[in-house]
């Protein structure tokens, strides 16, 4: 699934790299400890967080990450969103809170019962 | 080592910066890209570059990152100039930690960044003296075989 069907799913408001939604999301991470997320996500995940210091870009660029949801109505900092939108990553954010959100997007991939039939 | 290495570059790491904190992981990162090696052993490579650099801006004054890469491998050495680590056996346990809280606040600090480091490389060395610093040494294999292959 694209990013921009989550997107619409979800009703992400998209912060940073727009013209970076149709990149194929293989999985999701949920974590807000950066050693945690830089160990065990994965290259096409979704990272779903709630910093919003600019450090998270890097993370999710060097982790090859399709993009970054920020829960619970958290809002970019303004340096992260310059970062963002120089390195083209998309940071979209939702009310929602991380539990939420990770289920939701869980339900639309089903990254592991997808892996294994 | 005795191959000449097909890129040798070192890059400074100043203590205290977050703001810049990945800058060289980053650009680390799109050199290996850059030379054409395999998508899974850069972003090894730019993981290990990356908790490095996150412990230097921590705790370090400054530090230099090197990064060699040769036939078969990648080697990145962090060297800084710092406080050093006490006791390394203690400071390798998972989770153990002497981040500031302000550290922490940034998701940082959890104590997962050197076994971090260790898991992610295939040969790693570190060694410390206390009121001097800290070297750290990482080398990634690139090709796909095993060691004793």
């Amino acid at each position: 699934m694209d990013l921009e069907s989550i997107v619409k799913a979800l009703n992400l408001k998209v912060r940073s790299g727009e013209d970076k939604l149709k990149e194929e999301v293989r999985g999701g991470y949920t974590g807000d400890l950066l050693s945690d997320v830089m160990g065990n996500s994965k290259e096409g995940d979704i990272w779903i967080t709630r910093q919003v210091h600019q450090n998270i870009v890097a993370v999710a660029s060097l982790k090859d990450h399709v993009g970054i949801i920020l829960v619970q109505g958290c809002e970019p900092a303004n340096d992260t969103l310059e970062k963002a939108i120089k390195e083209g990553i998309p940071i979209m954010v939702s009310d929602l809170s991380a539990f939420q959100v990770t289920g939701l997007i869980y339900n639309l991939i089903k990254p592991l019962p997808a892996e294994s039939s | 080592m005795d191959e000449k290495p097909l890129y040798d570059g070192s890059f400074a790491v100043v203590g205290g910066s977050f703001d810049n904190a990945g800058q060289v992981s980053s650009g680390i990162k799109a050199i290996l890209k850059k030379m054409g090696l395999s998508s899974d052993v850069v972003r090894k490579a730019a993981l290990v570059a990356y908790e490095s650099e996150i412990n230097i801006v921590s705790y370090a004054r400054k530090a230099m990152i090197r990064l060699r890469v040769v036939p078969g491998s990648i080697i990145i050495e962090a060297i800084d100039e710092g406080p050093g680590i006490p006791d390394i056996e203690l400071a390798m346990q998972p989770g153990y930690s002497t981040a500031s809280p302000r550290i922490r606040e940034m998701g940082f600090g959890a104590g997962m960044g050197l076994c971090n480091i260790k898991s992610f490389s295939d040969i790693f060395q570190i060694t410390s003296e206390v009121g001097r610093g800290t070297y750290l040494k990482m080398i990634i294999k690139t090709n796909s075989g095993s060691l004793n292959s």
